[in-house]
């Protein structure tokens, strides 16, 4: 909890304090934090002195906020038109089916978290998908496989543990 | 003496491809030759060549090297920088060089020269260093106008320039710009739409990220020509890097004095701030771009008053487009006879398009307005991929539309596209061979919106929902009597009744496919998808069983 607080402080300052950069703030908790729990939405509504309300309904708003915890491993893939006709939805498919979920889930393990991300802008070298902010282009449904397993054999993980 | 530039690609792919580990093993390279005197090493943003990243290309004798590995540097460096000699191994292979490259002296004649305004400097500059940018004649044009031109004369050049606005509704930038001026008002601001978000469009990004000083000047005009001294960015929070080479050049541009206070002691202030957004496509609408800037969830606001007459905070605001600001330092530079000899009589200038799907070479490209979609396939795209036939092309994002065969051949431009029924929109060109469906195109089209929907009003919240479904149900091989005419109804409303951009913008994909491609819809609602994309599960065999998937739906 402390911890939390600690990275409040520090984002706030980031910004000023500016209840303006409300946005920013909750971005840059969501990323540096995971999500943005329910005691940091309280928090930053304090500290802003904003209604309680209105943090809430702007952190629900955008996509690259999250209220909710999310796995130690996001997945993104961007499901729009070029990506789509480019064989989008086979590696979409191959997705659920090895991570066992659906698109904006996370498995009961608290590893994987699946998401739709929106374009990327790197349609030339669709399908695309993140993991955990990395690039990966002209993905296949095999490919997903490969890469999968090299995530879980644990070479390129990020940062283990820490953050919870 | 600097004899050599060699400048390493540093988009975000290549920089996942490890073009950082390719910088440090050229520098440390350099050093082992005891060149880093004479040779200058430095990251240049997208230049459209994406099959061979991380490459490395080489001036003054403009040779590219790619795809690179770090192994490959102490040759490369030896070969050419050292002894003089192409690396003939190394050499990106020149037959897939996308039109982007055709600048490169060495490559002359065999590309097709592009006509560059706003990407004349991305790839060929360090968008990292001011240096570069104004020794390409950067901040000439703002020079100008604070010193030679009064505000009103710098308006009227834009006016006469017949600039419009890039972002995809094409409205007259001169007269936007005019809206603002003419209100009484102490404050007013411009803000920057980088919020590029529509599905195959990454035209900002390529600008902010390859001459992101183009835009500040831009902007610094703007701010000039309607009395405004402060400026908004907002950037989409998933451009990182794009922001991150913004925040540079705003810091060297103050430190030069060519923002701030007292911009080159004319006595003229602007500053600019740059703002990140947090992933929401609505936010690309420009009153819900201003509310997000605001700290508010990004829904948009009631129009009018337009954000010209109220926008931030109240107060009269310019909102343009990336592409459309980073025009403005050419303009007032060159001349207003010098940027309409470009493009068409009502929509001069060039257009950046980003190329995707079915073509050969798939990138972007700037060419003058009015080039015909069969020339930007046959000329820039290499022709259709495996000589396929040529079904359809989707124009990109809430204002675009499907372009049918039968405008392959009406030149593209703002009015007659809109003319024909069609829509420029944001320059994304997705081209389509005759193998894929356009129903399924249209249902993944519809997905997006439904998702990016932001709720406020029920036309765009339920419509685009309830068409979607009847999308799917086409696709699946489920459609229900009279599906297609509910289709074609609720489009028709939904663009009427919308509140803002995004949900008028939405159905005109599925008109225009309607329209071009009304018997594939049929075949769909007949259960075959002609071209065999759609999964086709079959249709519901009883009817208790289509009620059941009617109430469902609902």
């Amino acid at each position: 909890m402390e911890e939390h607080m600690n990275l409040l402080t520090t984002v706030l300052e980031r910004y000023g304090g500016d209840p303006e950069a409300l946005v920013e703030i909750l971005r840059d908790l969501s990323q540096e934090n995971g999500y943005v729990s329910q005691d940091l939405l309280v928090a930053v509504a304090d500290r802003l002195r904003l209604p309680r309300s209105h943090v809430h309904s702007v952190a629900s708003f955008y996509s690259m906020i999250s209220v909710e915890p999310r796995g130690r491993h996001t997945v993104q893939m961007c499901q729009d038109a070029p990506c789509h006709v480019a064989g989008g939805r086979e590696v979409w498919q191959a997705l659920e089916e090895a991570l066992g979920i659906h698109f904006g889930e996370t498995t009961p393990d608290g590893e994987w978290t699946l998401q739709i991300t929106s374009c990327l802008g790197l349609c030339s070298v669709g399908p695309v998908i993140t993991i955990d902010g990395e690039v990966y282009g002209n993905m296949t449904p095999t490919k997903v496989q490969e890469l999968l397993g090299h995530y879980r054999g644990g070479c390129c993980g990020g940062n283990q543990g820490g953050a919870a | 003496m600097i004899r050599a530039h060699v400048m390493v690609s540093g988009d975000p792919l290549s920089l996942t491809r490890g073009a950082e580990a390719i910088k440090l093993a050229l520098e440390a390279e350099l050093a082992f030759h005891g060149l880093e005197e004479e040779v200058h090493v430095s990251y240049i943003g997208q230049t459209g060549r994406r099959d061979v990243l991380p490459f490395v290309i080489i001036y003054p004798e403009g040779t590219l090297y790619g795809p690179l590995r770090v192994e490959d540097v102490p040759f490369l460096v030896e070969e050419h920088l050292y002894k003089g000699r192409v690396a003939e191994t190394l050499l990106a292979p020149p037959d897939v060089l996308s039109g982007v490259i055709a600048r490169l002296p060495r490559r002359e004649g065999i590309l097709y020269g592009q006509q560059r305004v706003v990407l004349r400097r991305a790839g060929i500059i360090d968008p990292k260093s001011i240096e570069d940018y104004i020794a390409y004649d950067g901040y000439f044009g703002l020079a100008k106008a604070l010193t030679e031109m009064t505000p009103a004369q710098v308006l009227q050049t834009v006016r006469d320039s017949g600039l419009q606005g890039r972002g995809g509704a094409g409205f007259p930038t001169g007269m936007k710009w005019q809206f603002v001026a003419n209100q009484a008002a102490d404050t007013r601001y411009i803000v920057c739409n980088a919020d590029e978000s529509e599905p195959g469009t990454f035209k900002d990004r390529l600008i902010l990220e390859g001459d992101p000083h183009a835009v500040l000047e831009g902007m610094a005009l703007a701010g000039y020509a309607v009395g405004a001294h402060e400026g908004w960015i907002y950037i989409r929070g998933e451009y990182t890097l794009a922001k991150e080479r913004l925040e540079c050049a705003i810091e060297q541009a103050q430190a030069l004095g060519m923002l701030g206070d007292n911009i080159m002691e004319s006595g003229h202030s602007f500053h600019i701030h740059v703002h990140a957004g947090a992933g929401a496509y609505v936010c690309g609408e420009e009153t819900a771009l201003l509310e997000s800037l605001e700290g508010k969830r990004g829904i948009p606001r009631i129009r009018p008053p337009y954000p010209t007459v109220s926008g931030y905070h109240g107060m009269p605001t310019v909102v343009n487009n990336v592409e459309t600001l980073a025009n403005v330092p050419a303009i007032i530079r060159e001349g207003v006879a010098w940027y309409r000899a470009m493009g068409t009589e009502k929509s001069p200038g060039t257009k950046v398009y980003t190329m995707l799907g079915d073509v050969n070479i798939t990138g972007l490209i700037e060419v003058p307005m009015g080039i015909t979609l069969r020339e930007v396939i046959e000329i820039y795209g290499g022709g259709m991929k495996d000589g396929k036939a040529f079904k359809c092309a989707q124009t990109g994002g809430a204002a675009g539309s499907i372009i049918a065969p039968v405008l392959l051949d009406t030149p593209m431009d703002y009015a007659t596209m809109h003319q024909n029924g069609a829509a420029l929109g944001s320059g994304a060109l997705l081209v389509c061979a005759a193998d894929k469906c356009v129903v399924d195109l249209a249902y993944v089209l519809m997905r997006f919106f439904v998702t990016e929907s932001c709720g406020k009003c029920v036309p765009c919240r339920l419509g685009t929902l309830r068409m979607m479904e009847c999308l799917e149900r086409l696709r699946q091989g489920r459609a229900l009597p009279g599906d297609l005419e509910d289709l074609e109804r609720m489009a028709h409303q939904v663009i009427q009744t919308s509140f803002c951009g995004l949900g008028q913008g939405a159905p005109v994909s599925i008109l225009t496919a309607l329209r071009h491609f009304r018997e594939e819809f049929e075949a769909h609602a007949a259960g075959t998808c002609p071209t065999g994309v759609c999964p086709m599960t079959g249709p519901v065999k009883t009817i208790a069983a289509q009620h059941d998937y009617i109430s469902f739906m609902r």
